[in-house]
């Protein structure tokens, strides 16, 4: 908020002063609060990640962060548990980029031949892509396991992210824009001389980078946090995603879990998504409410 | 430059005909209009000229050359589009030079041909804008800057006006029709309004129902209408018609009985333009008014025709207060009588 905004809002009108004060402060002390309730227990993560395995222990638990928050860190990414945990961060971008962009791209380029040419059982393979909708991972988890176990991918990028990448949910928004774009933009690009690749790459691609930019943040984040399917295939730590690798950490029988440095790698999966997020955040909000026509 | 030439051109979608057969040939640096209501077929011939829409039967010729299966940008022709449809995320300039820069022309050649167009339309100060930031006008005049740069033979226009108010639209067609005599390009031009059609046609094609129902130039159309429809579309307001008979040069009009100079013989359809009566004390016809509608210029007055129950517009110059229920006495000289065939519609 601009500086003269927040002045003007602490000037209302006269006779709605008190109304209006006590609704702003109503609405901000429950706001306050629902943060406060989301917040702490990144709070108490953070702190547990600042302090020793001996202080998280033993009750009360500190609620002020500690001294040990450098050894904790340097600890947890160099040496980890299992594996450092930057090589899980390094896993886990590749796997989360590698999904974003691929099923952008591949459903870009679904939609636009869905919505611009037409085939013959173009409808049938719409509604076959729209079905996978109801196939969430878990569901074919068995048989896509069995199939990149054939081809020899597990335990690498390609098997972390191949399966995942097809997305109906990305196809049908696209289509859903591209169904927006007026027909005469494509005939007016088609007297212009520009072959149906030309049109997509200078004109339909541009238009959608508000949608393109959302997609992004949203497919970053459903992969970053996938669990379940690189838990099944990769056994070799070096392979772990932060996110399953989190749960590896924890000891298996009577070891003594390291809880600072579990804590501290709970921090640091958490930080790349807020990055994008906030980073992308304009255009993510843009790509949302208004398209460019 | 170039000539365009529609042999018998038909379009079906499925097994629905949706253009029956239209022939003509448009001459070098013509301007034709076509004109009719909506759902006439006039754009779907339109865009098969552009090419955007395959020829189910007959021939489409530019400059002596059959186009039928040839891209659009094969055939050297821009279109101007009903709602611009200008690349909302180009600059006005990256829009007009869009199509030379697929051509693959030298850059500075796009350069200075987008420049001249841009002078040619008074659009200089826009050269950087994105089409949002203008006005309706001006999307207008980009979406012709587009088509100018190319250097077509034949310019295509889809209902360019239909998207401006009424003072825009008047200017821009004095552009329109200016720009087009200056750079003597053939064009065709759609449009369902026919006071565009008469003024900036050299030539107007009257379309309805999938059929060219008169080809020629404006005054033609409007003097010695072909077809029942030509003489009902073209003019404003349009021609009152009834059912009546001629018997040996005479017309009978409820009890009234006016000489008609025509060769038709029994039931026919007659017809006369409302700005052709002659308002006269001692005429043989007459109106009993039911609505005045006051134009400053002149005044309208719908009624019904004496001694029948056919809807009747009478156009008086000047102001004229009428009152309901008056009755007003009128001549009409025999030379702008019209007179059609009741079955087929066709002038006699």
């Amino acid at each position: 908020m601009t500086h003269s905004a927040a002045k003007r809002r602490k000037e209302p009108a006269p006779g709605m002063v008190e109304k209006r004060g006590l609704g702003l402060w109503f609405t901000h002390a429950i706001m306050i609060f629902g943060v406060l309730i989301v917040f702490f227990p990144i709070w108490l993560a953070f702190v547990a990640s600042t302090i020793t395995q001996p202080e998280i222990v033993s009750p009360p638990m500190p609620l002020w962060p500690g001294d040990q928050f450098f050894t904790n860190y340097k600890k947890a990414l160099f040496s980890g548990v299992n594996v450092p945990v930057a090589t899980m961060l390094f896993n886990s971008l590749v796997m989360a980029i590698g999904i974003a962009f691929g099923k952008i791209v591949i459903s870009l380029l679904s939609a636009f031949a869905i919505v611009y040419f037409k085939f013959p059982g173009k409808m049938i393979f719409f509604w076959l892509i729209f079905l996978t909708l109801m196939l969430p991972v878990e569901v074919r988890i068995v048989p896509t396991y069995q199939v990149v176990a054939g081809f020899g991918m597990l335990n690498s990028y390609g098997g972390l992210i191949l399966p995942l990448i097809a997305s109906a949910t990305a196809t049908f928004l696209f289509r859903q824009f591209f169904m927006t774009v007026p027909d005469e933009l494509a005939e007016a690009a088609r007297v212009d001389g520009a072959r149906p690749m030309r049109f997509f790459w200078d004109i339909l691609f541009p238009m959608s980078r508000t949608n393109i930019a959302a997609l992004f943040v949203i497919l970053f984040i459903y992969g970053w946090n996938q669990y379940l399917w690189p838990l099944l295939i990769t056994t070799d730590p070096e392979m772990n995603t932060i996110v399953m690798g989190i749960k590896q950490m924890f000891p298996s029988g009577d070891d003594v879990a390291d809880w600072p440095v579990i804590m501290a790698t709970s921090i640091l999966a958490m930080i790349p998504p807020v990055i994008v997020v906030v980073s992308m955040q304009k255009l993510f909000i843009r790509g949302l409410v208004d398209s460019e026509k | 430059m170039a000539t365009v030439e529609l042999n018998n051109v038909k379009k079906r979608f499925g097994l629905v005909e949706v253009i029956h057969g239209v022939s003509t040939k448009i001459v070098d640096g013509e301007f034709i209009v076509i004109v009719g209501p909506s759902g006439c077929g006039k754009s779907t011939l339109l865009r098969m000229v552009a090419g955007l829409e395959s020829v189910s039967e007959g021939e489409i010729g530019i400059d002596g050359k059959t186009v039928n299966d040839l891209e659009p940008m094969d055939r050297d022709i821009a279109m101007v589009f009903q709602n611009y449809a200008l690349y909302p995320h180009m600059s006005v300039r990256e829009n007009m030079g869009y199509g030379l820069k697929i051509a693959k022309t030298p850059k500075d050649e796009i350069l200075q041909k987008v420049d001249a167009a841009a002078k040619l339309l008074q659009l200089e100060d826009y050269l950087e804008r994105r089409p949002r930031d203008l006005s309706g006008g001006q999307r207008q005049r980009v979406a012709m800057g587009r088509a100018i740069v190319r250097e077509p033979s034949v310019f295509l226009f889809d209902e360019p006006l239909s998207n401006l108010d009424a003072k825009l639209r008047v200017q821009m067609r004095l552009e329109i029709r200016d720009l087009q005599a200056r750079l003597g390009i053939t064009t065709l031009y759609v449009t369902h309004d026919q006071v565009e059609a008469m003024t900036m046609a050299d030539r107007m094609i009257v379309m309805n129902a999938g059929r060219a129902e008169q080809i020629g130039t404006p005054l033609e159309v409007y003097e010695t209408p072909q077809t029942l429809f030509a003489a009902q579309f073209i003019g404003s307001p349009s021609m009152n018609v009834f059912e009546t008979t001629v018997a040996d040069k005479t017309l009978s009009v409820g009890e009234a009985i006016i000489p008609a100079n025509t060769k038709a013989q029994g039931p026919v359809t007659a017809g006369v333009r409302p700005e052709h009566i002659i308002a006269d004390e001692n005429g043989p016809l007459s109106i009993t008014v039911q609505m005045g509608e006051p134009l400053g210029a002149n005044t309208l007055l719908h009624g019904r025709l004496g001694g029948t129950s056919d809807a009747f517009t009478i156009s008086l110059p000047g102001v004229h207060h009428a009152v309901a229920g008056e009755v007003i006495r009128f001549s009409i000289n025999s030379k702008h009588l019209h007179f059609f065939d009741i079955k087929t519609g066709r002038r006699i």
